[in-house]
């Protein structure tokens, strides 16, 4: 809402010392809040100059100047006559001229400096309407009647252009302050001094005679107020106030009728139609709209009406689409001498709906779809009227028709201390009293401790007794509620869910891994840089109906993309390597059909609750990990390591090893991973992800250094298996007996395979195991490797003999050769 | 060892003379004394000490004299062989602990060489951020709740008091999920959260609601130095007896200190929001120019002369909305109020775009540590 201050003013007598700042600091503490303060966009010094004398110069190129001296009074600080030239010629010598003096600065932000010119030096300038922003003339400059002062006077005030316009920002629930009437209003209230309410006026009888209007739904259109002028002159110009203000109000000045209506729409906040009455066919009427319907609105778009549409029509149909945008066929042009003026009360939930379903936004459709004062109609009909007559020539037509009466307001019943007790400010029930009826509102004590409270009618906003705490509490001052803290809060600390996490994130950034946070939106060729195949399940998506970007209108099932355009973005900004880490939600369909929408007066049922919960995806949080290039830095030290597949299980292994979760790892082969170097990592048989070196067409896709490496994992259920109360360990201090084997196996048995048998065989005295060496060459047969492991035995009772740790460890091996072939070497 | 001598050789007795003996020893003091390394006196100790050296061999020759002359030669070679043995010992450890002292000069390094082999990690500001938030109300007996990000429209919007033609919708412009009448939205704020708790825990006598949410929320804003599609937020929700907007501004306080300063304090302006009645923006004070608006060189580049900073809304929970979650709005009354993380970590850490969060850049994140 944009208001020009002078406007405000009309309606309310401010004191003296109330500056535009002064004013805006009070309205926002009040809820009307300012956005920003439009000055006047000239900077002095701007004075009268009377023409002293004015030399015409002949120039080469054909032109004559003119070489003037100005008396400006002491404004230029000397009292001399100002040297200026000036190339218009409207003007002579005694005139009185707007001079503006070099430090000026002209709209468009046009310095005026001193400047040698056509032989002189021009100190200033002698302006033209359009160089001050009053308009389009040019021609001449301007000449001021010989009574407008003295030389050296300001002008500013003298031509409106100090007049600020306040640009506020309007919460829906404040669609009266969406008016100049509005906005007096609070500003009266916010500084105690007497409004003038430009809706009170003296209305004519109703008697149905201005045109015959049938209301057909009268819940839509519950108040249908129109009026008749005739002999208006579609010639007559806009008068400079209406069309300074319109235009200050951000609207464009069209013509006289047009720019009536919106001005009185502008003062009152009522939106007002005006017919060609010549063009309208038999009686207005107001209904919904019927399918196949169609309308040509103002703007000249052809659109399809909805059932739920309020339309006006005449015998031909709709002509307008109510409460929004008027229709072509009935618009008032530069012959229209007859004005059919419209002013109702809309539904604003249909006018809601309407405006979003034909995406239109319009002045009228913003205040109607927020709810307008439903006693406005006839009086702002009535204004139109007045001054179409004043200005337009118009004769106002007898006859007044009003359709329909506006909604009774309920009376709203309130505790008397309720705004004492929710504020927290001691207010008497006096001033919850007064600040109420200062709103508007009628106030009847019904007993010592309740209100009855009957809201004004520009205030649909207020319903509950919680609104009217608001009312009043505004008005006593956001600022007098005190600060206290409060005592009874008895909370259970942190989940074990938020601790782990946390706890996993401080593991993965100790282990080198820097956290990044990504949009999780994806699209088809997110996939295809995967390398996913057609039918893979990741690409069963929950899919945006409106999102940012076509190319990735899904929400992800994987965090790996995110993390691969991070990673390749810092390779490309430098980075040698990168070890990067996200944790997040990824979302799969539930195709548990459509999540219900219950009422909200009482709690759904659990039941209820229970379908709501069932119809959302399933979002489990996952983590994923991104290694590429250097992992380990070269330096003076010596060589460094570049991340690979064994980086992405070693932090696998580190994570479960800091959750007390043992991991089991079997080969896999899962895009993006490749084929030979993918681990499927299961917790007790059930899959919770997968690690291992990236395809090499991945890393080609993100730029990314051969061999890097990535792990996706279920988080959540990486953390439900985490161990919540950990064993005491028990370990023995008795002497450790060390023996190495090296089992030759066929190279297609795993490490793992191998590690378990030893493990099965060696019984209770193995303390660890431990591959410390793989060896494949010319003294192993060719599809043969040799695995090197290291057991350590110990007993926790006793130092154990040579002959029970030899026995062990043959049986070690005895297992390994029967279960996985091996040949001790 | 040489046994005792049988062969008798007058000749050789002369070697135990004492003018021969004290001959050998000094001469084998001065060979000590003259050792400069442990090497040389190694040496030192064979000519001088070892088997072949001619104290050695005096001592082989004792036997050999007649048993009057034994006791005294014997005490002769003795001190002998004990003073070079006594000075090869205190030798040795002279030379052993130049020889150590020089090793470990020797070994002296450049301390100032780098040392940066592992590579560092860290945590998100994001994260970290929203945690330090969730400490604060932690350590006042709150509790940290939390929801998930794809969302029934009903608990994103309905039960929120913001109904299908609540205007407010269109303030929030929201993701749809498809198809767009399954009423499934990515949730635009984390109030949803709030509405759960309600739900889930419900209110009584010995279990009032405190909780904080932070999370993450999106919007269908265009991405650019200030908006993005996804943020952060955090919010709080009091459902308790007797809650007024004074503890509201209590609360707030506390957080403002906590998270700015101690004198860093906030302020209520009226506001709407369809969840809250009587509702308010909140300001903080500007932690920089602590509320005055410019400092020496000018304008406080962090609240741009305006003293306070926006930070976010809140106010009184709309009964509707206690209603809709099952609270008995008669006897309970609560608070809630929510605030960007992004935005607060932007201006309290002078962030100029707020895409840096979202970019992943090592140098960004490693920047605040793991902790904030």
């Amino acid at each position: 809402m944009l208001a020009p201050v002078s406007w405000i003013r009309e309606l309310v007598e401010l004191p003296e010392h109330v500056t535009t700042e002064v004013l805006t600091d009070r309205l926002t503490a009040l809820g009307l809040k300012l956005e920003a303060i439009q000055a006047a966009d000239i900077t002095g010094p701007l004075v009268i100059g009377r023409v002293l004398t004015q030399d015409k110069e002949p120039q080469k190129n054909g032109k004559v100047i003119n070489w003037c001296t100005v008396d400006v009074g002491e404004a230029n600080g000397t009292g001399e006559p100002q040297g200026i030239i000036c190339g218009a010629h409207n003007f002579g010598p005694g005139d009185l001229v707007v001079v503006v003096l070099p430090g000026g600065v002209l709209p468009g932000g046009f310095e005026i400096s001193a400047r040698k010119t056509y032989g002189h030096v021009s100190a200033g300038m002698i302006c033209s309407a359009r160089e001050l922003g009053l308009g389009e003339d040019h021609d001449g400059i301007i000449v001021l009647p010989p009574d407008a002062g003295q030389p050296g006077d300001d002008v500013f005030a003298l031509l409106g252009l100090d007049d600020e316009v306040i640009e506020f920002e309007i919460n829906p629930d404040r669609a009266y302050a969406l008016s100049v009437r509005g906005v007096a209003r609070e500003a009266a209230l916010g500084f105690g001094v007497p409004f003038a309410d430009p809706a009170e006026r003296e209305l004519p009888a109703v008697d149905g005679k201005a045109w015959e209007v049938v209301v057909d739904d009268p819940s839509g259109c519950p108040v249908f107020a129109a009026r008749l002028v005739s002999g208006f002159d579609p010639t007559a110009p806009t008068p400079e106030f209406i069309k300074r203000r319109v235009e200050q109000a951000g609207m464009r000045s069209i013509s006289l009728a047009v720019d009536v209506t919106n001005y009185v729409m502008l003062e009152l906040g009522q939106p007002i139609h005006g017919y060609d009455a010549d063009k309208v066919a038999g009686a207005l009427g107001v209904r919904r709209a019927r399918d196949g319907e169609k309308l040509t609105t103002l703007d000249d778009v052809v659109r399809e009406l909805s059932v739920e549409d309020l339309v006006i029509t005449d015998d031909s149909g709709p002509i307008g689409l109510a409460g929004v945008m008027g229709g072509a066929t009935t618009e008032m042009s530069e012959t229209t001498t007859r004005i059919l003026i419209e002013a109702a009360h809309w539904d604003a939930v249909s006018m809601f709906r309407t405006g979003k379903r034909h995406k239109l936004t319009s002045e009228a459709g913003k205040r109607n779809e927020r709810g307008v004062d439903p006693l406005l109609p006839g009086i702002a009909a009535d204004r139109v009227v007045e001054l179409l007559v004043e200005h337009g020539g118009a004769t106002a037509e007898p006859g007044y028709t009003l359709v329909g009466t506006a909604p009774e307001r309920h009376a709203i019943t309130i505790a008397t201390d309720l705004p004492a007790r929710l504020s927290g400010i001691d207010i008497t029930a006096m001033t919850t009293v007064e600040s109420l009826r200062a709103i508007g509102a009628t106030v009847t004590e019904r007993d010592a401790e309740t209100l009855e409270v009957v809201p004004p009618t520009w205030r649909p906003d207020i319903n509950d007794p919680y609104d009217l705490v608001e009312e009043v509490v505004r008005i006593v001052g956001y600022d007098q509620v005190p600060s206290v803290l409060p005592r009874r809060a008895t909370g259970r600390g942190l989940t074990r869910t938020q601790r782990l996490r946390r706890r996993i994130g401080r593991t993965l950034a100790g282990a080198g891994l820097v956290e990044v946070v990504s949009f999780p939106f994806v699209g088809e060729a997110t996939f295809d840089k995967l390398g996913l195949p057609a039918d893979d399940p990741l690409r069963t998506t929950v899919g945006l109906a409106n999102p940012l970007s076509s190319e990735e209108p899904a929400y992800t099932t994987t965090l790996l993309p995110g993390l691969l355009d991070a990673a390749s973005r810092n390779v490309g900004r430098g980075a040698p390597g990168v070890a990067l880490f996200e944790t997040g939600t990824v979302a799969f369909p539930a195709d548990n059909g459509p999540a219900p929408i219950y009422g909200v007066h009482t709690r759904p049922s659990e039941a209820e609750l229970e379908k709501l919960i069932e119809a959302l995806p399933v979002q489990p949080q996952h983590l994923a990990v991104v290694l590429a290039g250097e992992r380990r830095r070269a330096g003076w030290w010596g060589a460094g390591t570049d991340a690979g597949w064994t980086d992405a299980l070693a932090v696998v292994r580190r994570l479960a090893a800091d959750l007390g979760v043992t991991v089991e790892v079997a080969s896999a082969a899962r895009m993006p991973w490749h084929p030979g170097r993918c681990a499927l990592i299961s917790i007790d048989g059930v899959e919770i992800g997968h690690a291992g070196e990236l395809h090499p067409n991945v890393c080609r896709a993100y730029g990314l250094p051969a061999r890097s490496a990535a792990v996706e994992l279920d988080l959540d259920a990486m953390m439900a298996a985490a161990t919540e109360v950990v064993p005491g360990p028990e370990f023995s201090t008795m002497p450790l007996a060390k023996e190495d084997v090296a089992l030759v196996v066929d190279a297609s048995v795993t490490v793992a395979a191998v590690e378990a048998a030893l493990r099965e065989g060696a019984g209770d005295l193995l303390e660890s195991i431990r591959l410390f060496d793989v060896y494949t060459g010319e003294q192993i047969d060719e599809g043969q490797k040799s695995l090197a492991f290291a057991l350590r035995f110990r007993a926790p009772d006793r130092t154990l003999t040579e002959a029970e740790t030899g026995a062990a460890r043959d049986a070690a091996v005895a297992r390994a050769a029967a279960l996985t072939g091996a040949v001790q070497r | 060892m040489s046994g005792p001598n049988t062969d008798y050789d007058p000749v050789e007795v002369a070697a135990v003379s004492p003018a021969e003996l004290e001959a050998a020893r000094d001469a084998a003091l001065a060979a000590i004394a003259a050792a400069t390394d442990l090497e040389q006196l190694k040496a030192v100790r064979t000519d001088h000490a070892g088997d072949r050296s001619p104290l050695a061999l005096a001592n082989r020759e004792i036997g050999a004299l007649p048993p009057q002359a034994r006791k005294e030669a014997g005490q002769r070679v003795g001190q002998a062989r004990g003073a070079v043995s006594k000075a090869l010992a205190a030798r040795q450890e002279v030379l052993e602990a130049e020889h150590e002292a020089r090793i470990l000069v020797e070994e002296a390094v450049d301390v100032t060489l780098p040392t940066d082999h592992d590579p560092v990690g860290g945590r998100h500001p994001l994260t970290t951020g929203a945690e330090l938030i969730a400490d604060i109300f932690v350590a006042m007996g709150w509790e940290v709740a939390e929801g998930p990000v794809i969302e029934a429209e009903w608990l994103n919007f309905d039960a929120l008091n913001l109904g299908p033609d609540h205007p407010a919708r269109t303030m929030q412009d929201t993701f749809w999920t498809e198809p767009a009448d399954h009423h499934v939205v990515l949730r635009t704020h984390t109030s949803p959260v709030q509405a759960r708790t309600m739900l889930t825990r419900g209110v009584s006598d010995g279990a009032p609601i405190y909780v904080v949410c932070p999370g993450r929320v999106f919007r269908t804003d265009e991405y650019d130095a200030t908006h993005s599609p996804m943020f952060h937020q955090v919010e709080g929700l009091a459902i308790d007896e007797g809650i007024s907007m004074a503890h509201l501004k209590g609360t707030l306080d506390h957080f403002a200190t906590q998270m700015f300063g101690e004198g860093i304090t906030t302020r209520f302006r009226p506001s709407y929001f369809p969840f809250t009645e009587p509702s308010a923006e909140v300001d903080l004070i500007c932690f920089v120019c602590r509320g005055v608006g410019h400092d020496d060189t000018g304008q406080c580049r962090t609240c741009r002369g305006e003293g306070w900073i926006e930070w976010g809304g809140c106010g009184i929970v709309n009964p509707r909305v206690l209603q809709a979650c099952g609270v008995d709005s008669e006897r309970y009354s609560g608070f809630a109020f929510g605030m960007g993380i992004d935005r607060t970590l932007m201006f309290r850490h002078g962030l100029e775009d707020l895409r840096t969060l979202f970019e992943g850049d090592v140098r960004f994140t490693t920047a605040f540590g793991s902790e904030l």
